[in-house]
């Protein structure tokens, strides 16, 4: 649960593109290897056979990067068309979800009623979703998690109960969120801001405790003021353990909201999902599956860009 | 006389709860240190040096006894006390100028009600930080974050920001034992010039023998621990400004050397053995 240790599934693909960039203009980065070599030796001519040697392009390492994420989608294509031909099409083929992908997203945006509405207001109603019971969660759960790290009472107060209500499936809340709230909307809004909390406030907790102690004594011998310590070493020291809750809560946000929705009904991609099992349109659930993997993928390669760019190096004793 | 007596502690004990039960650190610890006067804590690791600048420095409290500075009480940490600390401590996510800045902004920037010196406006809090960071040639570092500097730099600024303080005592715990030799001495030689400069008072942990020779006027030399004291305090006559080329082969120096030696590896040879 608590790492700040950012593994960014896109790393790998946006390197193969810097790759690719690079090779694509092989004569001029070949052009100025040469100029640099030329330049601060023009009179020694023996340089010269290491000098064309070194322009040639390290073909195998970009072949390490790219071709094992492409056979990973064509394992995963094939398979996919191999049951697709095994069940008589009851699954739908790559090929034909892939047309119907193009129909599909050619219009995102139409309205035709309540429930049906182009795939691109589902995705947007989920994100507002999340975005709304995210940003409740960060509100109480970062403060809380400052307090509760900062406070040993605190701590020793509130770390029961965060035991016992953690562990429970978000969607055991919405029954209550339903209950209290009385609509679905702000049930499955209530869902999300239960799941997010945690990782956010847990983290942002242990954060503040690993402070360390070397930073705690600067303050004590600067006498600083409570809110000079909270601005000038918690906060910035507490920054990458935060961004990592922030990105965990993101992250099961996202994979809450798509349950929360086939509950609630409305619009939004889970509920989606549900409706297009409901008119038995396989293929329109396979594009959704994807839909809901491509933006947890930008989320997450989001917010690791986010926290990278806080993350400081830490004091090495 | 008084101010012959600066810091004074008086028969100070320190223990520690552990999970084994109650460990004695230090024991009937007496020491007066003189105002301008440079005194270095020697001793093997874990003898409880650094346990006894804590408490010089208001870190941790004293099990038995009191500890006077400036015929007050040490009940807390404060900036008259400035620590070096041994892994300088800077913060990373400020720039070198910032680092020294909070501190000098804490002491200067508010009126003092002990001195009644007016606060400082933001401009000559900038110019003392300034000059601090010249003090120990950083001037052009100023705008670099701690990430960027070489283990000396940074070691250089934590020791600007502790002198810009404009401390009455300035701590130091160990704060070359990170560095290489080279480097090292060539802050030991700022740092003599600095001190005799600025006519700070310096109490320094080491476990260098030739850097407490080089650096005090008086070496405290602690016993073994557990419920370790003091052993033997060496006055060092030796003439300032030193040089530590001319005294090198110096009779006198190697005297003071060989005395600290003596105590550390023949009187105090290492716990394991006398324990066994």
């Amino acid at each position: 649960m608590v790492s700040a240790v950012f593994h960014s599934p896109l790393a790998a693909a946006s390197e193969s593109i810097a790759m690719k960039k690079e090779a694509t203009h092989p004569d001029s980065t070949r052009a100025s290897g040469s100029k640099t070599l030329d330049a601060p030796a023009p009179t020694v001519t023996s340089a010269t056979p290491p000098a064309a040697a070194r322009p040639a392009y390290d073909w195998r390492g970009l072949v390490m990067v790219v071709l094992p994420p492409l056979l990973g989608l064509g394992l995963l294509i094939g398979i996919w068309a191999i049951v697709s031909i095994s069940t008589a099409s009851s699954i739908p083929s790559p090929w034909e979800t892939w047309k119907q992908a193009v129909v599909l997203f050619s219009d995102p945006f139409y309205r035709k009623g309540p429930n049906d509405q182009g795939v691109g207001w589902n995705v947007l109603m989920s994100l507002e979703r999340v975005a709304v019971g995210f940003g409740l969660a960060a509100a109480v759960g970062i403060p809380a998690g400052f307090a509760i790290g900062r406070f040993e009472f605190l701590g020793r107060m509130f770390n029961p109960l965060i035991s016992l209500l953690r562990p429970v499936s978000p969607l055991a809340w919405l029954p209550i969120g339903l209950m209290v709230f009385k609509g679905a909307n702000p049930a499955a809004i209530w869902t999300i801001f239960i799941c997010s909390i945690w990782p956010m406030l847990i983290n942002t907790a242990v954060g503040v405790q690993r402070v360390p102690q070397d930073y705690m004594n600067v303050a004590k011998v600067l006498n600083l003021s409570e809110w000079k310590i909270v601005t000038k070493i918690l906060f910035p020291a507490v920054l990458p353990y935060m961004l990592t809750g922030v990105r965990l809560a993101v992250g099961t946000a996202w994979l809450v909201i798509v349950a929360a929705e086939m509950l609630t009904g409305g619009v939004g991609i889970g509920f989606w999902v549900w409706d297009e099992w409901n008119n038995l349109n396989v293929k329109n659930i396979i594009i959704a599956i994807f839909v809901i993997g491509i933006v947890g993928l930008i989320l997450e390669y989001a917010l690791i860009k986010v926290a990278t760019a806080f993350t400081f190096e830490e004091v090495k004793s | 006389m008084s101010s012959l007596k600066y810091i004074e502690i008086q028969n100070v004990a320190q223990t520690f709860k552990t999970k084994k039960g109650v460990f004695p650190a230090l024991r009937d610890i007496n020491l007066t240190v003189a105002k301008g006067e440079f005194v270095t804590l020697i001793g093997h690791s874990g003898c409880g040096k650094s346990t006894l600048l804590n408490l010089i420095a208001g870190l941790t409290m004293p099990t038995a006894g009191a500890l006077l500075c400036a015929n007050r009480e040490i009940a807390g940490p404060g900036p008259e006390r400035a620590v070096v600390f041994q892994n300088h401590s800077l913060l990373p996510w400020l720039t070198c100028f910032e680092n020294v800045y909070l501190g000098v902004e804490r002491v200067f920037g508010a009126a003092s009600k002990s001195t009644g010196a007016p606060s400082e406006n933001k401009a000559q809090l900038m110019a003392r930080t300034d000059a601090a960071l010249a003090m120990v040639g950083l001037t052009a570092a100023a705008q670099k974050r701690p990430g960027e500097i070489s283990g000396g730099m940074k070691q250089r600024v934590g020791i600007a920001r502790a002198l810009a303080m404009e401390p009455k005592v300035l701590l130091m715990d160990e704060p070359f034992g990170a560095l290489d030799a080279l480097t090292r001495a060539k802050l030991q030689d700022e740092l003599l010039e600095i001190v005799a400069r600025t006519q700070s008072t310096v109490v320094m942990v080491t476990h260098d023998v030739d850097e407490a020779v080089l650096l005090s006027d008086r070496i405290v030399m602690l016993t073994n621990g557990p419920a370790a004291t003091i052993g033997e305090v060496l006055s060092v006559d030796l003439p300032r400004p030193r040089n530590r080329v001319a005294l090198a082969d110096s009779a006198q120096y190697l005297g003071y050397r060989k005395a600290v030696i003596d105590f550390l590896y023949t009187r105090q040879a290492h716990v394991e053995k006398t324990a066994a």
